[in-house]
C-alpha cells in the first residue's frame, strides 16, 4: 500500500494546509451552523496571530449574538453594554495608544442603539478598528427588525415585510461613516465563499495595520447571513444574501487612504 | 471673630470678584473663608450676589438669611437684603440708582458714592474696589496689606499691572465713605 | 507640584484633586452646576502636567462607558455630572458594579425630577445609595460638606474603589460645587506605570501575555447558578464595606438632647441652626454621615439612648430619613425637615422647625 498516504504523513507539517489559530480558544462556538460569525472571528484572530499582536490586543464584545465573542477569542477582552463598544474602545485606546484595540459589533448594536457612539468615535478619528457584522436582523433576541433590515424583508416584528413608510428605511451605516473625516479606511466584505473570506481577511489586516499607523478610525463591515432569523437553510440563506443583501449593500472598499472610492 | 457679609448688585459690577478678593484677603490673614455665589440664569444680565464669610473658627453654613454686613449696589438688592441685616449690623450702599433709601433704625448705615467716583477717576472697572475700600473703613476685618496680597492671589498674573490702580481705588474708598447713621 | 493653599470652588477642587491623585482619564459631558470640573481640567492642561487624558464625550451614556473601558484596563478613571446626567449613567454604573470595576463619579445634585432646576438639592439619595441602576448592587457614596472635602474625597474615593473593585460616588450638590473655600492641596502623585498596574490589577485587560490566562471583563453570566455565585460574592463585599468603611462626624453631641442628622450642605446649615438654638438653651447636636452608603447605622443607634428625638434635615422630600428610622429601630421619634426643588433651607428656618414644630409640636 505504498501508494496510499498514511495518517502520519497527513499530519506531516509540509502537508499541513490548515490549522486552527491558537488565537481562537477551544470553546465550542455558540453560533448557529452556517452563521458567518465563526468565520469572521477566525480571520480577525488569524490576523492578530500573524501580526504577533496577542499581548498587545484588547477587544470589545457587544450585546447580540457575539456577546460571548470573548469566549472564543484568545485575547484580553471586555464586554460592553448594548451599543457602547466604541465608547469603551475610545477610552482603552486613549489610555493605551500603543495597544491594538477593536470592537466587534452587530447591526442592532452598532446601527441602532449605538449610533451615537459609533458616529462620534468615527468623527473624533479614534485610532481603533470597528468590525461590523451586518445580517439585517436582531439574531440573539429572535429575529426582530434591525435598522439594516431590507425593505420588504420579513422579521418577527415585520411579519408582513418592512415598509419604509411605517418602519423607516434600511440604514447604510458604512456609507454614512465613510463621509466622516475621522475615518481612514472603510470597506464592506463578506465571508460566504473562500474567495470572499480571503478578501475579507486582507481587509482586516489592512485595517489593523492602518490602526498601528494612527491613521484614524478603520471600519470593516462584513455582510453576513442569519439563517435562523431568516428562517432558511444555510445554503438558501447565503444565496438570499447574494441576491438581496449585496445589491443594497454592495461589497468593496468605500474609503481608502482617507479618500472616498469613486464608483 | 466671624463676619458674615452679603454683597449684592448687578451682574458686571464686580460683585463676585470683590467677594473673591475679600475671601483671599481672609486667607492671607489665616482666617477660614467661604464664598457662595448666586448662580445660574439669574446671573445673566440680572442681579448677582455673593455671601462671604470670614471667621477665626470653622465656618458653619455658607448660606445665610441674616448678615452682619450687607453691601448693596442696586435697588433690587436693597429691597431684598435690607431686612436681612442683623439688628446692630451694618449696611453699606452706593446711592447711585437707589430710589428707596434704607429706612431701618436698628442698623448702622453707610453710603459710598463709588459709581460717581469711579466715573470721575475714569476708572469704571475698579468701581468694586472703591466699594471694598469703603467696607474696610467701616469694618476693618482684614488688614490693608492682606487685601493687596489677596488681590495678587485673586488676579491672574497678566492683570498684575493693574494692582496699583486697585490699590488707589481702595484708598479712595477709605476716604469717601460717609456715615448715614450709627446705632 | 508641592502642597498649596488655594481658594477654590468645590468643582474646581475636585478637578485639581483628580490631577494630583494621578488620575489617568476624565470623560465627561457638560451639565450645570458641575461644568467647571471639565472646564478646569481642560484649562489646566493635565496632559502636560501628568499625562492625564481629558475627553468631552458625546453624552453621559458614552462617558460612563468610557469609564468602563478605561477601568477595565486598571486605569484610574473619573467622570462628573449632575442629576439628569447621572440618571443616564445608571446603566453603565450597574455594568461596572457587576464587572467589579473601580472608578470615581461625582454627582453635583440639582433639583428634580426630570430636568428640574439647576439649584442645589439632595433628592438623589435613593438613587445613589440604593443602587440606582438595575440589579443587586451598591456604590460607595461619600458626601462632602466642604470644598476641602470635595478635594479630599477624590483620593479617598480611589482608595476605596480599588480596594473593593467598585464604583465610588461622591455626592455633592450645587452649593458645594459652586462655593469657594480654602483648600489645602496634597502633593502631586505620579500616575501608575503599566508595570505597576499589571501588578496591582492582575485582573485588568492589559494584553494577554504567555504567562497568564486571558483576562475577560464582563457582567454577563448566562448560567443562573454562576450568576448567583457572583451575586453572593458581591453581597459579601458589600457586607465587608458596611462593617469596615462607615464614616461619620459628631458635632456637639455629648450633651445633646436633640439631634440633627444631615449631610453635605444641609449639615453646614444645621451647624448654624445649632448656634441659634444653643443660644436659646436648647441642647442640639449634629450627626453627619460622611458615607451615605454604607450608612452609619450602628454609631447612630448607639446615640439614641441619650436623645429625645432626631430631626433629619435634607434638601428633599425625605429620603435619608428611611435609613435613620431603620438605624434607630423606633427607639426615638424621627422627623423630617426639608425643602425641595433647589431651595436651600435657611438656618433660622431649620432652627424654628426644631424649636416650634418638633419639640413643642
Amino acid at each position: 500500500m505504498a501508494d496510499t498516504i498514511t495518517k502520519a504523513e497527513i499530519i506531516n507539517p509540509e502537508n499541513l494546509v490548515y490549522k486552527k489559530t491558537s488565537m481562537m480558544t477551544n470553546n465550542v462556538l455558540s453560533y448557529c451552523p452556517g452563521c458567518g460569525h465563526g468565520t469572521a472571528h477566525r480571520i480577525i484572530m488569524e490576523v492578530i496571530d500573524e501580526m504577533g499582536l496577542q499581548a498587545k490586543t484588547i477587544g470589545v464584545a457587544p450585546v447580540g449574538c457575539s456577546v460571548l465573542a470573548y469566549d472564543f477569542m484568545n485575547i484580553d477582552m471586555q464586554q460592553a453594554a448594548h451599543g457602547r463598544a466604541p465608547a469603551l474602545a475610545t477610552a482603552i485606546k486613549r489610555l493605551h495608544p500603543e495597544k491594538t484595540v477593536f470592537t466587534y459589533q452587530g447591526d442592532g448594536d452598532l446601527a441602532a442603539i449605538g449610533t451615537a457612539e459609533t458616529i462620534h468615535a468615527a468623527n473624533r478619528g479614534e485610532n481603533f478598528t470597528i468590525f461590523f457584522i451586518n445580517n439585517g436582523i436582531y439574531g440573539m433576541t429572535g429575529g426582530q427588525m434591525a435598522p439594516t433590515t431590507l425593505e420588504g424583508m420579513k422579521s418577527s416584528t415585520t411579519p408582513y415585510g418592512r415598509e419604509w413608510q411605517r418602519m423607516g428605511h434600511p440604514l447604510k451605516m458604512t456609507e454614512l461613516i465613510a463621509q466622516l473625516p475621522g475615518t481612514y479606511y472603510v470597506t464592506r466584505q463578506a465571508v460566504h465563499t473562500p474567495v470572499s473570506v480571503r478578501k475579507a481577511k486582507k481587509a482586516v489586516r489592512t485595517a489593523i495595520e492602518l490602526q498601528q499607523q494612527n491613521k484614524g478610525l478603520t471600519f470593516v463591515e462584513i455582510v453576513s447571513n442569519c439563517n435562523s432569523g431568516w428562517k432558511m437553510t444555510p445554503v438558501q440563506a447565503n444565496q438570499w444574501m447574494v441576491d438581496n443583501m449585496f445589491p443594497f449593500y454592495p461589497l468593496g472598499d468605500i474609503k481608502v487612504d482617507g479618500e472616498l472610492v469613486k464608483k | 471673630m466671624t463676619e458674615e457679609i452679603i454683597i449684592a448688585g448687578f451682574g458686571g459690577q464686580g460683585v463676585l470678584s470683590m467677594g473673591k478678593i475679600l475671601a483671599y484677603s481672609g486667607i492671607m490673614q489665616d482666617q477660614e473663608v467661604s464664598w457662595m455665589p448666586s448662580y445660574g440664569p439669574e446671573m445673566r444680565g440680572g442681579t448677582a450676589n455673593v455671601t462671604v464669610i470670614l471667621s477665626d473658627e470653622r465656618i458653619s453654613s455658607p448660606i445665610l438669611n441674616l448678615f452682619d454686613t450687607a453691601i448693596i449696589l442696586n435697588q433690587q438688592s436693597m429691597d431684598k437684603f435690607e431686612s436681612m441685616v442683623k439688628p446692630g449690623g451694618t449696611l453699606l450702599y452706593d446711592p447711585n440708582g437707589i430710589t428707596h433709601h434704607p429706612s431701618r433704625k436698628d442698623i448702622n448705615i453707610y453710603r459710598i458714592e463709588a459709581s460717581k467716583e469711579a466715573a470721575n477717576l475714569g476708572l469704571r472697572k475698579i468701581f468694586n474696589m472703591i466699594v471694598l475700600g469703603g467696607y474696610l473703613k467701616v469694618k476693618p476685618v482684614v488688614g490693608f496689606d492682606n487685601v493687596i496680597r489677596g488681590i495678587k492671589k485673586s488676579l491672574p498674573e497678566r492683570y498684575h499691572h493693574l494692582i496699583p490702580e486697585n490699590e488707589k481705588a481702595i484708598s479712595r474708598g477709605l476716604e469717601i465713605v460717609e456715615v448715614v447713621q450709627t446705632v | 507640584m508641592g502642597k498649596e493653599l488655594k481658594l477654590m470652588k468645590g468643582n474646581e477642587a475636585f478637578a485639581e484633586a483628580a490631577i494630583r491623585a494621578g488620575v489617568d482619564g476624565y470623560f465627561g459631558y457638560p451639565i450645570t452646576p458641575q461644568s467647571e470640573v471639565m472646564e478646569y481640567l481642560t484649562a489646566e492642561k493635565p496632559h502636560e502636567r501628568t499625562g492625564m487624558i481629558v475627553l468631552q464625550a458625546e453624552s453621559e451614556v458614552a462617558s460612563i462607558n468610557m469609564l468602563y473601558g478605561g477601568a477595565a484596563c486598571g486605569k484610574k478613571v473619573m467622570t462628573s455630572s449632575s442629576s439628569p446626567g447621572i440618571s443616564l449613567m445608571q446603566e453603565g454604573i450597574s455594568y461596572m458594579a457587576g464587572a467589579e470595576l473601580p472608578c470615581v463619579l461625582l454627582n453635583v445634585v440639582r433639583g428634580g425630577p426630570g430636568l428640574g432646576t439647576i439649584q442645589p438639592s439632595q433628592a438623589d439619595y435613593f438613587q445613589s445609595t440604593k443602587g440606582g441602576g438595575h440589579g443587586d448592587y451598591h456604590t460607595i457614596v461619600l458626601a462632602p460638606s466642604s470644598v476641602q472635602e470635595m478635594y479630599d474625597y477624590v483620593e479617598l474615593g480611589y482608595e476605596l474603589a480599588f480596594k473593593y473593585r467598585t464604583p465610588v460616588m461622591v455626592q455633592s450638590d450645587g452649593a458645594i460645587g459652586q462655593m469657594m473655600e480654602k483648600v489645602q492641596t496634597g502633593d502631586q502623585k505620579i500616575r501608575l506605570t503599566e508595570e505597576e498596574i499589571i501588578r496591582n490589577c492582575p485582573w485588568a485587560t492589559t494584553g494577554k501575555t504567555p504567562n497568564r490566562e486571558r483576562n475577560i471583563i464582563t457582567s454577563l453570566n448566562l448560567d443562573s447558578l454562576v450568576q448567583e455565585k457572583h451575586n453572593i460574592k458581591l453581597q459579601k463585599k458589600y457586607r465587608e464595606i458596611e462593617a469596615v468603611e462607615v464614616r461619620f462626624e459628631k458635632i456637639q453631641c455629648d450633651d445633646a438632647e436633640f439631634l440633627f442628622v444631615a449631610y453635605g450642605t444641609s449639615a453646614r446649615i444645621c451647624l448654624k441652626s445649632i448656634q441659634i438654638l444653643r443660644a436659646k438653651g436648647i441642647k442640639v447636636g449634629l450627626f453627619r454621615p460622611i458615607t451615605l452608603y454604607p450608612f452609619p447605622k450602628e454609631p447612630l443607634y448607639k446615640m439614641v439612648k441619650n436623645v429625645k428625638g432626631i430631626l433629619s434635615v435634607e434638601m428633599s422630600a425625605g429620603q435619608m430619613i428611611e435609613d435613620i428610622k431603620l438605624a434607630v429601630e423606633c427607639k426615638v421619634p424621627v422627623y423630617h425637615f426639608g425643602r425641595m426643588g433647589g431651595i436651600i433651607p435657611s438656618p433660622t428656618e431649620v432652627a424654628d422647625f426644631l424649636e416650634h414644630q418638633f419639640i413643642k409640636g
